[in-house]
């Protein structure tokens, strides 16, 4: 009897398979099949790694490779103590507990492209109200808005990166904030307690209770964040559409303009899958390392 | 370590507590805890024993009244503040540290020198028998290690006055609560710190502590030994909520040294007046009562008997209402045995759920007073 | 209806849990595992229910296979230590949420749900109310009357006083036998104190380290222990125990050496054993000439109303007596304590009982 039902089992399994096998497995392949071939008139050869050799020593790369990696670990520098810090200073419990977390939710409930748009507009020197005050504030300490305006993100790289790091900063220190406060609540009043008994101070209580209890969704955090922010596409392109020059196209902005607007298939498809696996091993080894420190 | 002195206690949560009943803490308790000895506070949850507990740690300020740690007003003091300590019903240890950095942390927070804390805590390891495992992390030892840690880090400070317990053994099994028990015994006759133990479990508040504190909807109903709570519950509730089962209560007609239950006459070592209530009752409790077979005495009918090993309850049926028996290991029930007799010496009467004294014992208190 | 497990054992990645167990259960049947925790217990009682799925073994339920059916396919009814109900629904619905699976009509439901909810003795107004605005005993309470209603032939309980006051627990536990004795399902109920097991009689299961020792009639399990795991898992206060030496009639008990009646260790062959008795066969005085002394130091009294705790040195051995009455003996005094040799078990070295004590009868 229990064999019958294991075959009828496998083929209840079948539907999902077939979906997997779409979404997943057959797009993976046909970004392989181009990886390692030539196109040309429609004929295709096998040329083997050389597109991967092209691609790591394409310059080009290399730089958007630099640009994301730069991005991914100024956001998480910013955006994880930012996200405790505040965590922190939440109300534990109450109506103002509940009002806190629907002012921290929001920012995640806006669609990417519209956080991109409104940024575009915000930040812009003559009619966004950041851009304007920036601007008004240089005029003040003496700039000449002669000289064009001081702050415009549009023309000045360091002022789009400023513009697309705060954006980011903006729209996902809420993620953080919520899951380092599911760590907090889940510490027992007794903790507390006993730190005041024994005269912690302020530090000592994060440091030695809510650090050690907030250890895991911080893990989540981190991971989640780095590779949101490696992956980065909608917004930046929205806000600044890579510019001005190349100076913010991360490595996925670079990805959809070879795919695209090259329409470079060869070249797009390695590049692809080295992006993929360098976002694997890197979430592989964080990971790791993380649970090694659990297990001493 | 020091006396306790609570004054004119009461505590509410409701800002304007109107009846009696607003009161989490009813008006007024006032004790004197002697330095040095160990104290239990007893009662079914709700009756008010953790409200008490936080106000002596701190964590809540009394509606009214004061309390005192020797001459001192502590009222308002904050919890670090009070040189109290606290061992929790969960393990509360500092994971990422050893048992050394556990037991030090007290000291260190408070500036202690190195030399100071190496050797305190070293003294303490060994008192609490955790000499061997001071470098280990605290994250993997058993709850009954972590408890001794928790205990540790209290009487790692020689200046504290007082060490509060709520209901540390919950999380232990059986064996290691005995274990831990005596141990604690043991440090209690040894250092003579003055300690403070919530509970529900009688066995446990019995055993620990010197006196028991028994509580009730935000009252102590009964503070005594625990021989007192045992032989003299002044409340049918004590009774009732001490001994395992507790004391037979049932509803009688008292006329001078008699009891009626049902038309059916007890003896009491006492003479009684008539006491002015709307409910009389007497008390007796299963270890005072015999079973027997003939003519005399209460006749009921066994209902079931459970055999718990060091002796048997005997649950019998006395119209309607249970009257439980404790009978030794050894013995045999059968269906002959149909009467119950109460050793009158252990008889207690009660008006309205309070104790009442027979004339003579009245005649003796006013005599000495 | 019975359960049967033949030769069950789980491991979890290589590690045994469950070593091959082989337990009939009877219907209408009050079981007890009783064990300290991580003993088992748990994992035992959810291959029961067919929560996991046996590494090796098989189960039989009346006769008929049920290896590896799924727990929604079972009778399986189970009450957890923390109060598990719906938190959204009222008492009632609570109680009701099995019957309404099963599709009975409103008028049916409703007579069942009352019908449970008096014998678990929750009032009306009660039922009207949420879980979570109830005191622990009456949200357990509601817990066991979902179960009861369920009407399933194997009622698993895991612990389900161990979070209650004192005074409740005894109040439960009196009243769960009588109340599910009445259903005829199977019972198995999960304790780590053996006061509990001695009250719920039935029959009980000894578990130690993924093992159970022994298998029987509670009382039996008690004064009958088949070995000395059995008999340290079944003592609350824990069994005292003292090395033995026999050499013909000559018989040492640590440093105290006697000489006792040819007839009680008869069978006993010379050498050297483990002796155990139980606390409340210590005594303070002697009854019998056949009474062995032992001359002990006290080390700590604990007085607990009607009966005192006295723990005590003997040689290397930590004994504890449980005597009636109150003794405040002074700690380090010198004490004579009394044993009857009727009430001693002798274990081999190897930990198997090697001669029952005599007083227990024959089982």
């Amino acid at each position: 009897m229990n064999k019958t039902l294991n075959h009828r089992a496998w083929w209840m399994v079948l539907p999902v398979l077939i979906l997997v096998a779409m979404n997943a497995v057959i797009p993976l392949m046909t970004v392989v099949n181009f990886s390692v071939q030539e196109e040309f008139y429609g004929e295709f050869s096998f040329i083997g790694m050389q597109w991967f050799a092209d691609t790591l020593t394409n310059e080009r790369f290399q730089n958007a490779l630099i640009r994301q990696l730069a991005f991914t670990f100024t956001i998480l520098l910013i955006e994880i103590p930012l996200g405790v810090f505040i965590a922190l200073k939440m109300p534990r419990s109450g109506r103002w507990a509940s009002v806190c977390l629907v002012l921290m939710a929001l920012p995640l409930l806006i669609p990417w492209n519209v956080v991109g748009a409104m940024w575009n507009i915000y930040a812009l020197p003559d009619i966004g109200f950041m851009g304007y005050m920036i601007n008004a504030g240089a005029g003040f300490f003496g700039h000449d808005p002669a000289n064009g305006p001081w702050f415009d993100y549009t023309q000045e790289p360091v002022a789009a990166w400023f513009t697309v790091i705060l954006m980011d900063v903006w729209h996902w220190t809420s993620l953080v904030v919520l899951l380092a406060y599911a760590g907090l609540q889940s510490i027992d009043n007794a903790y507390y307690q006993a730190a005041r008994i024994d005269g912690a101070s302020r530090w000592s209580v994060f440091r030695y209770i809510q650090l050690p209890k907030m250890k895991h969704t911080l893990t989540i955090a981190v991971l989640l964040r780095f590779m949101d922010s490696f992956m980065i596409y909608t917004e930046p392109s929205v806000l600044t559409g890579g510019g001005p020059g190349n100076s913010t196209t991360f490595l996925s902005i670079d990805l959809v303009k070879i795919a695209l607007g090259q329409q470079d298939l060869g070249n797009a498809a390695a590049m692809s899958i080295i992006y993929f696996l360098m976002i694997l091993l890197v979430s592989w080894l964080f990971y790791t390392l993380t649970m090694q420190g659990e297990k001493k | 370590m020091a006396k306790i002195t609570l004054s004119n206690l009461a505590h509410s949560y409701s800002d304007i507590p109107v009846t009696r009943d607003d009161f989490q803490l009813k008006p007024t308790i006032d004790h004197v805890w002697n330095d040095g000895e160990a104290y239990a506070l007893l009662g079914p949850s709700g009756c008010g024993k953790t409200t008490l507990l936080n106000i002596i740690s701190g964590l809540l300020v009394p509606s009214q009244g004061r309390i005192l740690f020797d001459e001192t007003d502590i009222t308002e003091l904050p919890t670090a503040a009070r040189n109290v300590a606290q061992v929790f019903q969960f393990p509360v240890v500092y994971d990422t540290m050893t048992v050394f950095e556990n037991l030090a942390f007290p000291l260190r927070n408070r500036g202690a020198s190195a030399d100071y804390v190496t050797r305190r805590v070293k003294t303490i390891a060994e008192m609490i028998g955790l000499s061997d495992s001071l470098d280990s992390r605290a994250h993997g030892l058993t709850a009954d290690a972590k408890q001794k840690i928790s205990l540790g880090r209290g009487m790692v400070r020689e200046d504290v006055a007082a060490i509060l317990f709520d209901e540390p053994l919950t999380v232990i099994d059986p064996h290691m609560k005995w274990e831990l028990r005596t141990e604690l015994k043991a440090l209690h006759r040894e250092f003579e710190h003055t300690m403070i133990y919530v509970t529900h479990d009688q066995t446990e508040a019995l055993t620990f502590a010197d006196k028991v504190v028994v509580m009730l909807d935000g009252e102590v109903v009964q503070l005594g030994t625990p021989v007192e709570l045992f032989n003299r519950p002044e409340h049918t509730f004590v009774g009732f909520f001490i001994g395992s089962p507790g004391m037979n209560v049932l509803e009688a007609k008292v006329e001078g040294d008699t009891a009626l239950l049902g038309g059916c006459a007890i003896p009491l070592h006492h003479g009684y007046k008539q006491p002015d209530a709307s409910r009389v009752e007497i008390g007796v409790r299963p270890e005072f009562v015999t079973l027997t077979d003939g003519e005399d005495g209460l006749p009921v009918k066994v209902e079931r008997v459970e055999d718990i090993g060091r002796h048997k309850i005997v649950r019998t049926d006395f119209n309607g209402s249970e009257i439980n028996v404790i009978v030794p290991e050894d013995a045999s029930i059968s269906d002959r045995h149909n009467r119950l007799k109460f050793d009158p010496a252990a008889i207690h009467v009660y008006a309205d759920g309070w104790i009442v004294d027979g004339e003579d014992q009245a005649r003796q208190k006013g005599a000495s007073s | 209806m019975s359960l049967k497990l033949d030769q069950v054992s789980k491991s979890v990645a290589g590690e045994p849990h469950i070593h091959a167990t082989t337990l009939e259960l009877r219907k209408g049947t009050m079981n007890v595992l009783l064990g300290p925790t991580l003993s088992g217990k748990t994992t035992l009682m959810r291959l029961m229910a067919g929560l996991d799925k046996p590494t090796s073994g098989k189960l039989f339920w009346d006769g008929a296979d049920v290896t590896g059916l799924r727990v929604q396919d079972r009778q399986v009814a189970m009450v957890y230590q923390q109060f598990i109900n719906y938190p959204s629904m009222t008492v009632f619905e609570n109680i009701s949420s099995p019957l309404r699976l099963r599709g009975l009509s409103d008028a049916e439901i409703d007579r069942k749900v009352r019908e449970a909810a008096a014998m678990m003795k929750l009032d009306d107004s009660q039922l009207s109310r949420r879980p979570l605005e109830l005191s622990g005993g009456q949200q357990q309470r509601c817990a066991l009357a979902r179960a009861l209603v369920k009407n399933a032939g194997l009622v698993l309980l895991d612990e389900p006083l161990a979070n209650l006051d004192y005074k409740l627990r005894e109040e439960l536990r009196s009243e769960i036998p009588k109340i599910f004795e009445k259903s005829g399902a199977i019972f198995v109920y999960a304790t780590t104190e053996p006061h509990e097991a001695l009250l719920l009689g039935g029959n009980t299961a000894c578990l130690w380290e993924g093992r159970v020792t022994q298998f029987g009639p509670t009382p039996t399990v008690y004064r009958h222990p088949d070995d000395i795991v059995t008999a340290q898992v079944f003592s609350d206060p824990p069994m005292n125990f003292v090395p033995l030496k026999k050499r013909g009639d000559q018989t040492a008990f640590g440093e105290t050496s006697a000489e006792i009646d040819g007839q009680l260790f008869k069978n006993l062959s010379d050498g050297e054993y483990i002796a155990g008795f139980r606390s409340n066969h210590l005594r303070l005085n002697q009854r019998g000439a056949q009474d062995l002394t032992f001359k002990c130091q006290v080390s700590e009294t604990e007085i607990g109303g009607s009966e005192s705790f006295i723990h005590l040195h003997h040689g290397r051995d930590s004994w504890v007596a449980l005597v009636h009455g109150v003794h405040d003996l002074p700690h380090q005094s010198d004490q004579t304590m009394y044993v009857d040799p009727a009430h001693i078990y002798v274990f081999s070295q190897d930990g198997s009982l090697a001669c029952a004590a005599s007083y227990a009868g024959s089982a």
